[in-house]
């Protein structure tokens, strides 16, 4: 193969993890932005989700595509519901206090990863896509439910964007993160917010997650990787910026794709972390934020 | 006789917002200088650039004689200006001792001692009343005790220069009168600068009055000459309450 | 913080000391060995107190100056040949460098920031010594040779392979680090280090220049940590990547929460406790990060303080 259709090949596989990585980190933005909540346990519930979506889908008899649909709406609804609890028994006894969550949110990441272990086992499971058709391009085939997660991320991306700057519930949201003492003065319900918004931003995880269990596999510790780069997006985003976190993801998602092909996956981790820390260090409102208030 | 206190064409500005614009400030040793002016104009932004708290966007500060505007705060701190905070800032958690013993163990930063440690912490104590509650955490004393534990902490830097931000805000009639005396007594050996709202504490301490109004200096002067100012009174006096 | 005679809190720590080397004695073989190797990890505790409870600075990525103190001295004699003395040193060097430099540039940050920072540059040392494989022997880690772990002294040597030769090091190097951090603790330096906990504008407006007070802690924080990694290579022998996980940050955070933040015995008790209730727990699971993970959650809601800090606060003020 030459090196243009190679580098086609490396672009499309970028960004299907952009797409995936875009959802997953909208999900820890959301609750950063809203909650001033450091989520450590998000690469679990992004696990849950695919775990359960395997669950459900070895469940359900038939066709494919109808487990595989079963799981996209259930498995994410039950991890919301999940985030809800942890969110009521954990997080608000502690006053939504920055360090004492982040604390709590590690005994999360660890109860959910080894439960995970006990009752689903160490073993990579696989779910089987709901349609198998690839598409041929002139130099090679590929998979169209790859593109469609592609196209599925997308629209999920333009219809949180959408609530949040057209609806009330989004004024509501944005009020709260603006300034949560005069939201709660203005009448807003802004316990019931939190919980909300914590239950949105392990969801959007777990959908993630059952886009991707098809073509990658349901693992324990599948959390981990994702829980890194959606730090990686929401830092070099801006910490809350909706926007900056989408821009962020496709940079991610297709420079991962395109240097995993000619860099050692380990090295390449290497300079990514440590480039991220470095613009922590030295550009804390991220490479698309602005000064923050 | 050089300024212990100067600054030439200082500004700060917040975005658009010229907090402070172009101030140009002398202050003479052993004075006590009251800086007054309606909310806004400009008076904790002045002082935080002299105290280091915060950085100018532009002009200088010379304290007795040297620049000083890019020294960080802690240097200028040694160097004998003490700031007291607007928002009382005591360690609610230590004893009252202990929140006064940590300046003090810096002003005796050449061969202090434990007896000379305890010395000064009890001489600045007692200076303002507060010995009887050395071993209170700090955070059980009354608001008018904090507010004069803050004072006790920063005569225990030994300033030559002790900047006090609004002192008597909140405090009771009885305990301003105790206030004002404690300040005489600093005077003699700290020059003051003091950022008051209260117009009768001003007029009975204060040397000279420097008034300030969006961000510049609109008049200075001895109380006198203040009270009779009219354009001052249009802008402050007037509509004080 | 207590004025409380010294000589009180020198008593109470020295019986302390007195206590393990008797239980030396009289322990039964297996709890003999897991009470060296709790010693050695309470020195761990301890420098991570160091930081986290005196401080107040909350780092999510200590396991690198472990690390950086096992593999320091570990490679030392694996890779160079050198002797226990010079590799313990290279160690402890390791870590005080590392410290200095992840100081430098993590002090920029504050609160959750920093937290992040500090677990992203822990992230990044574990990655290279998974991809310096060849040298650090990858996950799989190395094995200290058993006649390396022999310390000469002129006629006598000490084989630091034998139990009670291996208990005495670990006391020695956990009696020095307890008695090291009683008394910065005590000092005047440690109470600047507290008043930047409870108030760091404050402290700077009272002229203490804040910034090289947090940097000259984490040094000493990373050097502890370092003492005791390079003191689990040279006594236990293994050299592996594990140690510089994640988990190894998180575990001295909890050992310190569990007996007491900014108390002196706080780390020793956490880390204790800690390996009764795993030990207690192992014949229900064998995950025991589940018990690690609803520790951490049980102490930040209902006991912050910690065992020593519930105690001082209750009854015993006098407490380090």
């Amino acid at each position: 193969m030459h090196f243009g259709p190679h580098l086609l090949l490396a672009a499309l596989e970028g960004l299907v993890t952009s797409a995936v990585l875009a959802l997953t980190a909208l999900g820890l933005s959301l609750v950063f932005g809203v909650m001033r909540v450091v989520n450590v346990a998000h690469g679990e519930f992004f696990m849950l989700g695919a775990v359960l979506a395997w669950a459900i889908s070895t469940a359900i008899s038939g066709h494919p595509a109808v487990g595989f649909l079963a799981a996209l709406v259930i498995a994410p609804l039950i991890v919301g519901a999940i985030a809800l609890v942890a969110e009521r028994l954990v997080l608000r006894r502690l006053d939504y206090n920055p360090e004492a969550t982040i604390v709590a949110t590690i005994g999360m990441l660890y109860i959910i990863q080894q439960l995970a272990l006990t009752f689903y086992g160490p073993e990579a499971r696989p779910v089987e896509p709901p349609f198998s058709y690839r598409i041929l391009l002139p130099w090679f085939g590929y998979s169209g439910y790859k593109l469609s997660i592609i196209a599925a991320s997308a629209l999920l991306l333009i219809a949180t964007w959408l609530v949040l700057t057209r609806t009330r519930i989004g004024l509501i949201m944005r009020a709260t993160q603006y300034d949560s003492e005069t939201a709660q003065a203005f009448g807003i319900p802004v316990g019931r917010v939190y919980g909300g918004v914590f239950a949105l931003g392990a969801m959007l995880a777990a959908i993630a997650a059952v886009l991707i269990v098809p073509i990658s596999q349901a693992h324990y510790l599948m959390g981990q990787d994702p829980l890194l780069l959606s730090f990686i997006v929401v830092i070099i985003g801006g910490l809350g910026s909706l926007r900056g976190t989408v821009v962020a993801a496709v940079l991610i998602g297709l420079s991962d794709g395109i240097i995993s092909m000619f860099f050692s996956p380990t090295l390449a981790k290497i300079i990514a972390t440590l480039l991220v820390a470095m613009v922590l260090v030295f550009r804390p409102q991220g490479l698309f934020g602005t000064a923050s208030r | 006789m050089t300024p212990l206190l100067a600054t030439k064409g200082l500004s700060r500005h917040f975005g658009g917002l010229r907090a402070v614009d172009n101030v140009d400030f002398t202050l003479m040793p052993g004075e006590i200088r009251a800086v007054i002016g309606p909310n806004g104009a400009g008076k904790t932004t002045f002082v935080s650039m002299v105290s280091g708290r915060i950085q100018p966007s532009s002009g200088a500060i010379v304290f007795d004689g040297a620049d000083i505007t890019g020294m960080p705060a802690y240097v200028r701190v040694r160097q004998g200006i003490a700031y007291t905070f607007q928002i009382t800032s005591i360690y609610a958690n230590l004893s009252v001792y202990a929140n006064v013993a940590l300046p003090v163990q810096l002003t005796l930063r050449h061969g202090p001692s434990k007896s000379a440690i305890q010395a000064a912490v009890m001489t600045a104590l007692e200076r303002t009343g507060l010995a009887d509650r050395a071993h209170m955490p700090a955070g059980q004393l009354s608001y008018g005790h904090q507010r004069l534990l803050e004072v006790a902490m920063g005569l225990a830097l030994k300033p030559r220069l002790l900047i006090l931000d609004e002192p008597t805000q909140g405090l009771a009639d009885s305990e301003i009168d105790n206030f004002i005396v404690l300040v005489r007594d600093i005077a003699r050996s700290a020059t003051v600068l003091l950022i008051e709202h209260n117009m009768p504490v001003v007029m009975q301490l204060a040397d000279r009055i420097t008034v300030f109004n969006a961000g510049k200096i609109l008049a200075e002067g001895t109380p006198e000459a203040i009270r009779e100012n009219a354009a001052v009174q249009e802008a402050y006096l007037g509509t004080a309450p | 913080m207590s004025e409380a005679s010294p000589a009180k809190a020198y008593a109470l720590h020295l019986g302390v000391i007195a206590l393990l080397f008797a239980l030396s004695f009289v322990l039964p073989e297996y709890y003999h060995g897991l009470l060296a190797r709790i010693m050695v990890l309470a020195v761990f505790a301890m420098g991570y107190n160091m930081l986290f409870g005196y401080v107040g600075l909350l780092s999510l990525g200590h396991a690198m100056f472990f690390g950086a103190g096992l593999y320091g001295a570990g490679l030392a004699i694996i890779q160079l040949g050198w002797g226990v003395p010079l590799a313990f040193l290279v160690g402890i060097a390791c870590g005080a460098v590392l410290a200095l430099v992840i100081g430098l540039l993590a002090l920029r940050t504050t609160g959750v920031a920093f937290m992040i920072v500090t677990m992203m540059f822990a992230q990044v040392f574990s990655l290279l010594i998974l991809y310096f494989a060849t040298w650090t022997g990858g996950d799989q880690g190395q094995v200290v040779p058993q006649p390396a772990r022999v310390l000469n002294l002129g006629a006598t040597s000490l084989d630091l392979t034998d139990p009670t030769v291996r208990y005495m090091s670990a006391l020695l190097l956990f009696s020095l680090v307890l008695l090291v951090t009683l008394a910065i603790v005590r000092s005047r330096y440690g109470r600047v280090l507290v008043a930047i906990r409870e108030n760091e504008e404050r402290t700077k407006m009272l002229g203490y220049d804040t910034f090289s007070n947090k940097l000259m802690a984490v040094v000493v924080s990373g050097t502890i940590c370092a003492a005791s990694g390079a003191a689990y290579a040279l006594l236990f022998g293994y050299v592996g990547s594990s140690f510089a996980s994640v988990q190894y940050s998180i575990l001295p955070l909890l050992w310190v929460l569990l007996g007491g933040a900014a108390t002196t015995l706080g780390p020793l008790i956490g880390t204790v406790f800690m390996y009764y209730v795993i030990d207690v727990s192992s014949g229900y699971t064998s995950a025991y990060l589940l018990i690690v993970g609803i520790a951490l959650i049980l102490l930040v809601l209902f006991f912050p303080k910690g065992i020593l800090g519930t105690i001082r606060q209750r009854w015993l003020g006098w407490l380090p």
